[in-house]
């Protein structure tokens, strides 16, 4: 067997993860996901003097983890697979930038992070892809934006107004996070607020995917009241910025009643994380094996009071919005990424579904709370700015919905309400292990996979943000558009500069 | 058109009327309160617990310039290090944001944000800014983009955010700025004409926070950029950051 079948947060040895020849893995991973399957995670990790490449790919059909391995000298090269699965391209130049393995006949093979703002001399410069012809000529934006947002430099090649193609060079947020994973494996409480920093707007869902891997190394199983005021939590989160979204879409097509009402939905909602935990995003919530604050009775019925005023707010608001001719003139047939497109690029979460690609970690790899009712996948399938902003709505009131039954579930009397237990110096990882952690985020997927060493210490951590997924969707939708459409088509996908760049 | 009435109607007026008064909730974790003699247990350990290092001990200090105000110490010491919901978290120096037991927030509240009459002058009435994240992970950015937001409406003040340093009187960086981003945060600070004004906000910003040992950053360049004013927090309120600045406006 060339693959070992596991399941979302399974912990396995790594003695038993298969390690086929390059040829054998590559053929194998290329058929996987030609037979329908995902590429989730594809990195290096580096053992005494060689570079062991691991792939994880999903059966989302069957709840399943399929994980191979290869070996390869640092510096060593092999045929890039790449051409035959697009949406390795981002990984096969992580692992090039990090370890010198070239994927040979990869067709883009530039920087992901480092070395970006060409600091230092020896660094390469960076090469912007080009064009020529008459009146073809370049935008150049960033990295440094005109709103208050995180920086990434935007280069377009414009025929008069029409765009036809964005090249989105990012790494300019590059903290070294995987790194300081490592560096201070032994400090808990570090590394659980790091995982909140990964990216600032998904503190819950970066910190809940950590905690739920290292959970599985140390075996801890955590009370489902636990499991219940995360999923809360994930949702919350989930609402405030599909919010925020509707509100930053609507100022940028300047339909200011819609900016203003939605963002004033948003403070409720971010206010409520804030009265559960003491700050807005959710920080300091999670912690491995439970949670640091409780959801009393009383707070309980505050928060069902909220949602249900914001359920019908949120309704009137959309259906103003969604039924105004000047906002769908500008979102509708905007930006579109056809099905077969975001498929084969790797896209997830809500700007997947939008295009018609049913997939939702909720239900297709369900952890914590979600394994306990059964999650409804929704798609749309235009996959247009319209779409990526209508289902922000439909989720919402989703989310609203699995609130208020997760409220009802909260079992009043348990004995242990935060898992408030367990001590910290407790926590000991299994050695030589691996565990992918997989949570269905706001922006879709995120994915991180832990490795430990032979004492038990995390050696790797590779973090996947959906972002690392979708910036390539946003070059694909912009194609062919007028350049000012750029802002909405970028505000409907909301991706995270800081998730990507790590 | 009739449901747009009944929306704008029924969303009503939602700002916050006293910015200066407006009161957080409770769980909110804002100025810390320093009681030493209430933990009887080993200091050593509240010190240890604390992710990035804002705690000294003889006396027991904490470091806003650091603290994420994450809460765990909070935890260990059984409330001798207590967060209250004050969100007067500024400093005009460095050193101002070092707490000890010694600190009373009516005072600290006071005198931490000096402000100086060409400060006043000059901007006073209209005071506009150019924010720059230099590896910021969005918290504190969202955070600064809502004190635009209805709910908090710094514009009422006169201050705003401007698209270019070009049209700025000072800059707002945030994040513990990275190899990659310092020369584009160094230029945006050369470009705004004198005189200027810097302000950093959050822990990244003024300390590193979390990231303060990467070997990705490269904090070299703030030698070259004079802070006026600090702003804590992982990531400040909207209403620590819109006091702070009305504080070093010397606006009542
Ligand atoms: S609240 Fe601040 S001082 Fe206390 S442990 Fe957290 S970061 Fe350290
Ligand atoms: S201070 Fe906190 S919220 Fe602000 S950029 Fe740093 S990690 Fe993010």
């Amino acid at each position: 067997m060339n693959w070992i079948e596991i399941k979302n947060l399974q912990t396995v040895p790594l003695s038993e993860i298969p390690r086929p020849g390059i040829d054998e893995f590559r053929n194998e991973v290329i058929q996987k996901v030609k037979s329908g399957n995902r590429l989730v995670q594809f990195f290096g990790n580096k053992n005494s003097d060689k570079i062991i490449l691991y792939a994880v790919i999903a059966d989302d059909d069957v709840a399943k983890l399929f994980v191979s391995s290869m070996e390869i000298f640092p510096g060593g090269a092999y045929n890039s697979i790449t051409p035959d699965v697009p949406s390795a391209h981002l990984f096969e130049r992580e692992i090039f930038e990090q370890y010198g393995i070239k994927p040979e006949g990869h067709p883009w093979l530039k920087p992901v992070r480092k070395g970006i703002a060409g600091i230092d001399k020896a660094e390469t410069q960076y090469e912007y892809f080009s064009m020529s012809g008459d009146e073809v000529h370049e935008v150049g934006v960033g990295p440094i934006h005109a709103g208050i947002i995180e920086p990434g430099h935007f280069r377009f090649s414009c025929h008069g107004e029409k765009v036809y193609h964005l090249e989105i060079k990012l790494g300019f947020q590059h903290r070294g996070v995987e790194d300081l994973f490592v560096r201070n494996n032994s400090r808990i409480v570090y590394l659980e607020k790091l995982a909140e920093s990964i990216a600032g707007d998904t503190v819950i869902g970066h910190a809940e995917t950590f905690a739920g891997a290292m959970e599985s190394l140390a075996g801890i199983s955590v009370p489902y009241q636990v499991k219940i005021i995360r999923a809360i939590a994930l949702e919350l989160e989930r609402i405030a910025i599909h919010l925020g979204d509707l509100s930053a879409l609507s100022g940028d097509i300047a339909y200011l009643t819609g900016n203003s009402v939605f963002g004033a939905l948003r403070t409720k909602v971010i206010n409520t994380t804030m009265a559960v935990c003491g700050n807005r995003f959710g920080r300091g919530l999670i912690k491995i094996g439970g949670v640091n604050f409780s959801i009393t009775q009383e707070l309980s019925d505050k928060i069902l009071e909220t949602l249900n005023k914001l359920d019908d707010e949120t309704v009137l608001a959309a259906e103003v919005l969604f039924s105004s001719a000047s906002v769908l003139e500008r979102f509708e047939k905007t930006g579109i990424v056809e099905t077969e497109v975001a498929k084969e690029i790797g896209m997830v979460g809500p700007a997947a579904r939008a295009s018609g690609v049913a997939i939702d970690i909720r239900s297709d790899h369900p952890s914590g709370a979600y394994e306990y009712f059964p999650h409804h996948k929704l798609t749309l399938s235009t996959g247009d700015v319209f779409a990526r902003a209508y289902i922000r709505f439909v989720e919402i009131q989703q989310s609203i919905k699995i609130i208020k039954e997760q409220l009802q579930n909260l079992p009043e009397t348990a004995a242990d309400k935060t898992g408030g237990g367990l001590n910290r110096k407790e926590i000991i990882l299994k050695p030589d292990s691996l565990v992918v952690s997989l949570t269905e985020g706001w922006r879709g997927e995120i994915a991180h996979v832990l490795l430990t060493d032979k004492s038990g210490k995390i050696e790797r951590i590779k973090i996947k943000d959906p972002s690392f997924n979708n910036w390539f969707g946003l070059t694909l939708a912009v194609r062919n558009e007028g350049i000012s459409d750029f802002p909405i088509c970028n505000k409907s996908f909301d991706l995270s500069y800081s998730g990507y760049d790590l | 058109m009739l449901d747009l009435i009944k929306l704008i109607k029924h969303h009503g007026y939602q700002a916050i009327n006293d910015i200066r008064k407006a009161k957080l909730m409770d769980t909110h974790r804002g100025f810390p309160v320093i009681d030493e003699a209430k933990y009887s247990g080993n200091w050593q350990d509240v010190a240890d617990c604390c992710p990035v290092k804002a705690i000294s001990l003889n006396p027991v200090a904490v470091d806003l310039g650091k603290c994420i105000f994450c809460g765990e110490c909070e935890k260990i010491s059984n409330g001798a290090i207590e967060f209250t919901n004050e969100v007067k978290l500024a400093s005009s120096n460095r050193e101002g944001l070092i707490i000890s037991s010694g600190n009373n927030y009516d005072i600290y509240s006071k005198e931490a944000v000096k402000s100086k009459k060409e400060i006043h002058k000059l901007f006073g009435r209209s005071l506009k800014l150019r924010q720059v994240s230099a590896a910021g992970c969005n918290g504190c950015e969202m955070e600064l983009g809502a004190c635009g937001n209805v709910n908090f409406d710094m514009g009422r003040f006169g201050i705003d955010f401007t698209a270019s340093p070009r049209h700025a009187d000072g800059i707002v960086f945030t994040g513990p700025v990275s190899k990659n981003m310092a020369p584009a945060l160094l230029d945006a600070y050369k470009s705004i004409a004198a005189p200027k004004i810097v302000i950093a906000v959050g822990a990244c910003a003024i300390s590193g926070g979390l990231f303060a040992e990467s070997g990705q950053i490269n904090r070299s360049v703030l030698d070259e950029i004079k802070i006026d004013l600090y702003v804590s927090g992982c990531p400040p309120h909207p209403l620590t950051f819109i006091n702070a600045v009305l504080d070093f406006l010397g606006i009542k």
